[in-house]
């Protein structure tokens, strides 16, 4: 048994130095060289001041913005605290909240179903995406908010629209955050 | 269900099963100490750990000597990570500040990440600082893996080597499965998720303004390298609370179907490992058959209830329908990117393979999305299972069937030419077939009635219940993943969670190394016309029935009270 003691400290010691130490110290060094805008987060700075990540889903609540899911993170897309709602299908705080959310959206654009994910929390809590059925279900509304036509918005959705990685995998999605930026620069913050 | 989902779902299964030779040729070289390419690279680095711990590679050990330097081994890991949690607040590389965590849960996620469980009581981002998840998590993350890869070889050795002593060295097969196998396969692992958008960096959290003037605040940290590691040796340890559904873990289609392909592709490889080394290659793909055929049902069974969804959403008013313009069917804890498919494919492959990494909220799956990780986790892990544990798991059940086929042919069952006897059977039995029901039904009961057991769940009636039931499944099962919303972060959490982790990993070992040691003394007889041939299509089947008669017969009562329950519930419109 004594004889086993020593490699097996000496060998945890060892492993912590390859794997706990030079390994990642590696990952950083070759990631910092190779992707420094990635390996950094990916975040998005406007005139020195960081806006936020390409990656992480931001709160928008103005009707001239696209609205991102419902949030179960902290107190809603807090990036400190990512979490689902972990509530069970036959929970009523869930239905409720569905039931709640789905009649507020109807009254915003009552010729179309609301798409189900834009009643229901995402599992990070921090999903940056919609899907293009709930961008088009939000076309009239931020149209009429920025006072442009419907098509205006439609195009620039359409070229927002990344479709699945090659052709298969995922789902077709909308960068909310990257969406809006864009309507922004090219139709105005007013 | 779409044609889209099932080429997703075919496309993954193909690219395993052409990944299982190749990687199970590697494994075969590296555990034979052939030749392989890194040689020249990690040879003299692999000279270097054997003269400072002062082994001799050429020195085996007997499978006492074997197992106890594997438990010496846990076991310090076990004590420095505990350490070094407790003492976070004082070391480096801890930008937020956080202070050193309560000794229940360091207890509880030292014990967690030694047993390559990786159930997580805490959230990464808000308890654990950057130098413990890199060099205590992280670094276990490596060595779970490679124990349980060391401890599938030396069974393997057992059934393959005649009238021998000796199963193997334990300090070269751990040394060498994590230099020649998880270090160079995390590299490139962790270099492709990086360039997909997964930081690697020591930053503090970054402060943002958003769009509309809001303060977010971006948690950092060296994540690429242990999102890799933690995907390859199936541990499934998050270094965010969301795990691999939070943005950074995984933040494309992409990086979502390498993470479910590093999963599955060591225990898929061990399985052509295990016939090379028996010289028999049918013998290796009748268990990955086995292992693929529960798998595809399951996969199959978890997207079709999360494709049809939640009958209240339809029944409020929402569109479900799938259609090229979204996913539809139950996205209540998924994300858009992944979908239906990315979401219940991820779930049925990191609960079948002990890896419990998350990239959607198993709690919020319906029902029958919910009861098919729960039965991959009863059933052993053993559908491709978690590195190692996956085949030596599998192995027993293998020694189960034999002897139940022995019994109706009325002769002595054989496995490769060894005689399967008293020995082997009662140790195969002790694990398979009492040990992980004692644990999960008997902590799962505790919980039920031990007032602070009871205050755990997030839900009453069944989802509660099935809260409970999942945790103390995951945790035997070594598997990790969590129906999250319970609170699972108390002393009585903690500590009896804790305990169910260590018994499903050691009380299974120990008999599976005994099974290793007996074995190796027999000689191999040879095939006769009356040996049952343990390859071929019947053989497989009578693997899979015996896998779900002593899985189902066992949990079936404790299931029909959470998920089938519930089901029936949400079909009747019920809320609780």
């Amino acid at each position: 048994m004594r004889s086993q003691l020593r490699p097996a400290i000496l060998l945890l010691l060892v492993m912590t130095i390859i794997c706990g130490v030079i390994y990642p110290l590696s990952i950083t060094g070759i990631a910092s060289v190779l992707f420094p805008h990635r390996a950094g987060g990916s975040l998005i700075v406007d005139d020195g001041r960081v806006i936020g990540s390409e990656l992480i889903g931001q709160n928008f609540t103005r009707p001239r913005y696209f609205h991102p899911r419902p949030s179960a993170a902290g107190g809603g897309y807090d990036a400190a605290a990512s979490s689902g709602s972990n509530l069970g299908p036959t929970s009523k705080a869930l239905i409720d909240r569905v039931d709640s959310l789905a009649t507020a959206l109807h009254q915003q654009n009552p010729n179309q179903a609301v798409p189900v994910e834009l009643a229901t929390a995402s599992g990070s809590g921090l999903d940056p995406h919609i899907s293009p059925a709930a961008a088009a279900f939000q076309i009239p509304r931020v149209a009429a908010a920025r006072g442009v036509a419907e098509q205006e918005i439609r195009k620039r959705v359409a070229r927002a629209t990344e479709p699945r990685d090659f052709g298969i995998l995922g789902e077709a999605r909308i960068n909310v955050l990257l969406l809006n930026r864009m309507l922004d620069a090219e139709l105005g913050t007013r | 269900m779409t044609a889209n989902g099932v080429l997703q779902i075919l496309l993954f299964f193909g690219v395993i099963v052409l990944l299982v030779k190749p990687l199970g040729a590697l494994m075969a070289a590296i555990f034979e100490r052939q030749p392989t390419v890194l040689d020249r690279l990690l040879g003299p680095v692999e000279r270097l750990i054997y003269r400072v711990i002062g082994v001799d590679p050429n020195a085996e050990q007997h499978w006492s000597v074997y197992t106890i330097g594997m438990l010496l081994f846990n076991l310090a890991g076990l004590v420095l990570l505990f350490g070094l949690q407790q003492l976070q607040g004082v070391l480096p590389l801890n930008p937020q500040g956080f202070d050193g965590v309560s000794s229940h849960l360091a207890f509880n996620t030292a014990v967690s990440f030694v047993t390559n469980t990786n159930w997580q009581s805490y959230g990464g981002e808000s308890t654990m600082s950057y130098l413990v998840q890199m060099a205590g998590l992280a670094v276990q993350n490596f060595l779970s893996a490679a124990t349980g890869i060391a401890l599938a070889v030396a069974l393997i050795r057992g059934f393959v080597r005649q009238s021998g002593k000796t199963i193997g060295n334990f300090w070269v097969d751990v040394t060498r499965s994590t230099l020649y196998l998880l270090l160079p396969l995390s590299v490139v692992l962790a270099l492709v998720l990086v360039a997909e958008g997964v930081p690697q960096n020591f930053d503090p959290y970054t402060t943002a303004t958003t769009v509309e003037g809001v303060t977010q605040t971006i948690a950092q940290g060296p994540v690429a390298s242990q999102e890799a590691i933690k995907m390859l040796g199936t541990n499934g340890g998050g270094f965010f609370n969301a795990n691999s559904a939070h943005p950074f873990e995984n933040p494309t289609p992409l990086t979502n179907f390498l993470q479910m392909i590093s999963i599955f592709a060591i225990g898929a490889g061990l399985t052509y490992t295990f016939g090379r080394m028996a010289g028999n290659q049918r013998q290796g793909w009748a268990l990955f058959a086995a292992m693929s055929l529960l798998f595809l049902v399951g996969a199959g069974i978890v997207y079709n209830a999360e494709s049809e969804g939640n009958p209240a959403f339809q029944k409020i008013g929402l569109a479900t329908a799938a259609t090229d313009q979204q996913a539809g069917g139950n996205m209540e804890g998924k994300e858009v990117r992944f979908g239906i498919t990315g979401s219940a494919l991820f779930a049925t492959v990191t609960t079948a393979a002990s890896c419990g990494a998350v990239n959607s909220m198993h709690s919020s799956f319906t029902p029958i999305g919910g009861l098919v990780p729960l039965v991959n986790m009863e059933l052993g892990e053993i559908v491709i299972g978690g590195v190692g544990a996956g085949l030596y798991g599998m192995l027993l059940f293998a020694i189960l069937c034999v002897f139940i086929a022995g019994l109706m042919v009325g002769r002595t069952p054989e496995y490769l030419g060894k005689k399967i006897e008293a020995q082997e059977m009662k140790m195969a039995v002790l694990a398979i077939v009492l040990v992980l029901p004692l644990s999960i039904l008997g902590f799962t009961a505790l919980a039920s009635v031990y007032p602070d057991g009871v205050q755990g769940p997030l839900h009453t009636g069944p989802h509660g219940f099935t809260e409970m039931l999942y945790a103390y499944t995951s945790a035997t099962a070594n598997n990790g993943s969590a129906f999250a919303g319970l609170s699972a972060n108390t002393p009585f959490y903690n500590i009896t969670l804790g305990l169910a982790m260590l018994m499903g990993r050691f009380l299974f070992i120990i008999p599976a190394m005994a099974i290793a040691g007996s074995l190796v003394q027999k000689r191999r007889a040879a095939a006769s016309s009356g040996t049952f041939p343990t390859t071929g299509p019947l053989w497989v089947m009578l693997l899979v029935a015996v896998i779900l008669i002593v899985g189902g017969l066992t949990f079936f009562p404790a299931l029909a009270l959470g998920p089938i329950v519930e089901h029936l519930k949400m079909a009747t419109g019920s809320l609780l």
